[in-house]
């Protein structure tokens, strides 16, 4: 664990290098919450919540990444919705939202705040 | 009060009455109650021929007659009295039911010339599934005896015509006996006979006009008949088909008038002369006719129906127009046919080198359309007969102008009372009416809203035209990123050589894409020689099944499916397989498709179960692809006593042939070494069943939501022949398929369906067939296994991990419980 900035614990997830453009990874917290990261085509960081709360399956980091009407998303691999990447809101169920995590890069590391 | 409704028969047209009370009846006026001779539900008897195609009832069930709770339906218990005075009816069983209103539909029975011998055993008739099952049992009967089952049908009209058709399709080429001087000689004209005759000759049937048969003997366990022309016939089996006669017996019995010649006596409202009683269909006796077609059957339904409920319809008049494929040869009949009006002209265009022959009759001063006959090509009767009794929109030769030269006619040119579908009395202005204010934009709606198009089918080209003379725009539309359809991106794929999602997307879409375009833009890549689908950008295309080569289980675990060609597999393989499955504590299970399911893994494990997989000689079985899945098979003339190929073989060649060709959807298949179709493979997108000369094509067939067989492409060929239009016909469907469309929807989309797809694998219409298989090959040469080709390459590898994070930890979301003795997922509450 490395501290980066005085606020907030950041963990090391994996080299910057190792993330695709457009598809996620997961990373599992010392609270043992999972956090699903992806790394858009933009350049652009987004970190979520990788439990689907429509199948409680570690599966989000695994959907497709792409956009709905100009939101970015990641659509789960189980039952198909999907979830705005920067708020977490479920677009198909209104009652739904995920965590969101603070994601940072340095010139090699990818780092999720928890 | 409830009034009680008896349908005394319950066809085609006793199940329409029913049908249509129940769809009317919006006050429940009426309770239902129907005897039934058979004992099955009504179906659909028009289309009794194509039982012969896979021996299944329920392919012929007609739509669901939304029975009330309280109606009753007995079935193989017919009405045997009425009981006029008492308003009862008696069935065969001794049941007694009163009714306020009774329907008699009790249609025809064939008629049989009373030819000595007519009664043996080996004599049949043609009408209904029992009897063709009692033609097959016969023909099997046979197959001890060498050479091929011999048999005669006697009658050469529309009837005789479709009991040869199902006897070819039982294997027996018969001898067909008509006593006119041309085959379908109430529908056709000379001409038209002597080429319908040239056509179904073609076909190996034997055909005798202007003939009877004399007398039926037997003979050393066979049959014998005569004909008049002194011709003897050594036979296994004679079919009447020569025609149906009412049946008005019950009718007779209890004091009805009946006809002359017979036929229910009744008025334009159908009432017989007890007010009380109505008769529909084929028994009942309108306008001084009897009719044994279903356009008019379906009429006297819904007009009963109307009188019962208070309304004042009438029989509109019977449209006797026919339109059939009898042994793959189209044959069209409408309106004055004969040229029996006064001063009547007759225009014919008579093609024997393209095989069609088409009549117009026109009125003397040849302005207005009579009628008509096409034979060989019926493809302008949709708009032709519409036009009957009107002005003509141009010379009737530009009309039969060859199709190629651009018929004159259009849907446009038909006024709004213009019959379209004839079977179900629906105009053109009903159906405008529903796509303009209805919103039908389909023609799918269209069937649903306005029953158009749903019985013989042969109006569904017009409605297209009609929903896009409205206006009304099919979108193709892929998704909102890409405005073209698969087709069209894998033409653009193809044309311009772009290789990559972002690159196409940039070019020809909007946006980043999202789970429908990005799947389907990778299987479009993947369908392009080389490459592995994990490679580059391509990767992030997948979902996940794709993505980890695996499929996703409803707790994030996957099952592994290696290939097992043919179903065919070792004691030493399956040891593999078993031992993998312990060591990794998998659940197994055996699939539909012949192979081994093992479930439960977690993403880390997929490589680790791949390496042992891969090092005892297995593959990826590609159970996650839009692939193909399996060739499943039966053991064939390997050890089967009654296999005539050896289907395992050609299973194991078919699968290793197409093994990793990605495709729209998924892709089935099987192949059965016999006609008992053990493998099931007319449920599958292809099918390949053996004959004694060789092999038998199907395509489009599918379980899941809507269970359909596959219909047969072609007959008897050989090994190398059958590879070859597999080929072509794979590779068209991944070319010109939508995503997600199995190859039974794209072969009904299409125009033309089957015929146009038969023209374009089998006969080369478009001349692409080179190109399909020269596609095709370069596919086989290209294969490589995709679990290989992760366990070969670190950077794959490395994406199948859990947690990059904490590699090797376990996913605490993940946990099973034993059932059975297997582990199974414990699923969270969610």
């Amino acid at each position: 664990m490395t501290t980066l900035d005085d606020h907030q614990t950041l963990v090391a997830v994996c080299p910057y290098a190792d993330l695709q453009p457009d598809r996620g990874v997961a990373a599992i917290l010392p609270s043992g919450a999972q956090v699903a990261v992806f790394l858009l085509s933009d350049g652009s960081l987004r970190a979520i919540g990788n439990i689907d709360p429509f199948s409680a399956a570690g599966v989000l980091s695994r959907g497709i990444v792409g956009d709905r009407a100009g939101t970015p998303v990641v659509v789960s691999p189980v039952y198909k919705q999907a979830f705005d990447l920067r708020t977490g809101a479920c677009l198909d169920d209104p009652s739904v939202t995920l965590p969101v995590y603070r994601v940072v890069h340095d010139e090699n590391m990818i780092w999720v705040g928890h | 009060m409830t009034r009680t409704l008896v349908i005394a028969g319950y066809g085609m047209v006793g199940h329409r009455v029913a049908a249509a009370l129940r769809a009317r009846d919006a006050a429940g006026e009426f309770r239902i109650v129907v005897f039934a001779e058979e004992s099955r539900a009504a179906y659909d008897r028009v289309a009794l021929t194509s039982y012969v195609d896979g021996w299944n009832a329920g392919a012929l069930t007609l739509p669901d007659v939304g029975f009330r709770d309280d109606d009753e339906v007995h079935l193989g218990d017919p009405v045997v009295a009425i009981e006029r005075e008492a308003r009862v009816v008696r069935t065969a069983s001794g049941y007694r039911q009163p009714y306020d209103a009774l329907v008699l539909a009790t249609g025809s029975k064939p008629f049989v010339p009373p030819i000595p011998g007519h009664d043996l055993p080996g004599c049949f008739v043609y009408r209904t599934i029992d009897d063709l099952d009692a033609i097959r049992d016969a023909v099997h009967g046979t197959e001890s005896t060498p050479g091929r089952a011999a048999a005669m049908v006697v009658g050469g009209g529309l009837l005789g015509l479709e009991a040869a058709n199902a006897l070819r399709g039982m294997g027996v080429s018969p001898h067909i006996v008509e006593l006119g001087s041309r085959l379908m000689p109430v529908q056709v004209d000379d001409g038209g006979g002597s080429l319908l005759r040239r056509l179904v000759e073609q076909l190996d049937l034997t055909v005798h006009t202007g003939v009877s048969t004399q007398a039926i003997e037997p003979s050393d366990q066979r049959l014998l008949a005569k004909l008049s022309n002194g011709t003897e016939l050594d036979l296994d089996l004679v079919v009447f088909a020569a025609g149906v006669r009412p049946r008005d017996e019950l009718a007779r019995e209890s004091g009805l008038a009946v006809g002359e010649r017979g036929g229910i006596v009744v008025d334009e409202g159908c009432r017989t002369s007890d007010p009380e009683v109505y008769a529909v269909g084929e028994c009942a006796l309108i306008d001084g006719r009897v009719y044994g077609l279903i356009a008019p059957g379906n009429a006297m339904a819904e007009l009963l129906v109307d009188r019962l409920l208070g309304g004042a319809a009438t029989f509109p008049g019977a449209d006797t127009a026919t339109k059939l494929k009898l042994l793959g040869v189209d044959v069209a009949s409408f309106g004055d046919a004969h040229a029996a009006t006064q001063g009547a002209l007759e225009v014919v265009v008579n093609d024997a080198v393209s095989g069609s022959y088409k009549k117009l009759v026109v009125s003397d001063d040849a302005k207005t359309l009579l009628g008509g006959i096409l034979v060989g090509d019926a493809s302008d009767y949709a708009t032709l007969r519409p036009m009957v009794g009107r002005d003509l929109p141009a010379s009737p030769a530009a009309l039969l102008a060859p199709a190629g030269g651009g018929s004159a006619i259009g849907v446009d040119a038909l006024p709004d009372d213009a019959l379209i579908c004839s079977c179900n009395t629906v105009s053109k202005g009903a159906i405008t009416e529903a796509v303009v204010l209805g919103g039908c934009d389909t023609v799918g709606k269209l069937k649903d809203c306005t029953k158009a198009g749903t019985t013989c089918g042969s109006c569904v080209p017009m409605l297209k035209q009609l929903l896009a003379g409205c206006g009304v725009e099919q979108s193709n539309a892929l998704c909102e990123h890409f405005g073209q359809s698969r087709t069209e991106l894998f033409e653009i794929v193809g044309a311009t050589g772009i290789r990559t999602f972002s690159a196409l997307i940039e070019r020809y879409g909007t946006g980043r894409g999202c789970d429908i375009c990005k799947p389907a833009v990778a299987s479009i890549l993947a369908s392009l020689p080389g490459g592995h689908i994990l490679d580059g950008e391509q990767a992030s295309l997948q979902d996940t099944n794709d993505h980890f080569l695996a499929n996703l289980q409803r707790n994030g675990t996957y099952s592994v499916v290696p290939r097992i060609p043919g179903g065919e597999i070792s004691a030493d393989k399956l040891l593999v397989i078993a031992e993998v499955a312990r060591d990794f504590r998998l659940y197994t299970k055996i699939t539909g498709g012949q192979r081994i399911d093992l479930f439960g893994a977690t993403v880390d494990q997929l490589p680790m179960i791949w390496r042992r997989l891969v090092d005892a000689g297995f593959e990826s079985g590609h159970a996650y692809g839009k692939a193909l899945r399996t060739v499943k098979s039966c053991v064939g003339t390997t050890w089967c006593r009654f296999g005539v190929q050896d289907a395992v073989g050609m299973a194991i060649e078919l699968e290793l042939r197409y093994r990793g060709l990605r495709s729209p959807h998924k892709i089935k298949a099987a192949v059965s070494g016999c006609a008992r179709e053990c493998a099931e493979a007319r449920g599958k997108d292809f099918g390949v069943i053996a004959t004694e000369a060789g092999w038998n094509l199907y395509v489009g067939g599918n379980g899941g939501f809507t269970p359909r067989h596959a219909d047969l492409l072609v007959s008897d060929v050989d090994s190398a022949t059958l590879i070859k239009l597999i080929d072509r016909f794979l590779m068209f469907y991944v070319r010109t398929a939508d995503r997600l469309q199995r190859t039974a929807a794209w072969i009904e989309a299409m125009d033309g369906g089957l015929d146009h797809l038969r023209a374009v694998i089998v006969d080369d219409s478009l001349g692409i067939c080179a190109d399909l298989e020269a596609a095709m090959s370069e596919h086989v040469h290209n294969y490589a296994d995709e679990w290989r080709g992760v366990l070969e390459d670190p950077v794959k590898l490395a994406r199948f991990t859990s947690f990059v994070n904490a590699p090797g930890t376990p996913d605490p979301t993940i946990s099973f419980r034993t059932e059975r003795g297997q582990r199974v997922p414990e699923v969270a509450a969610r």
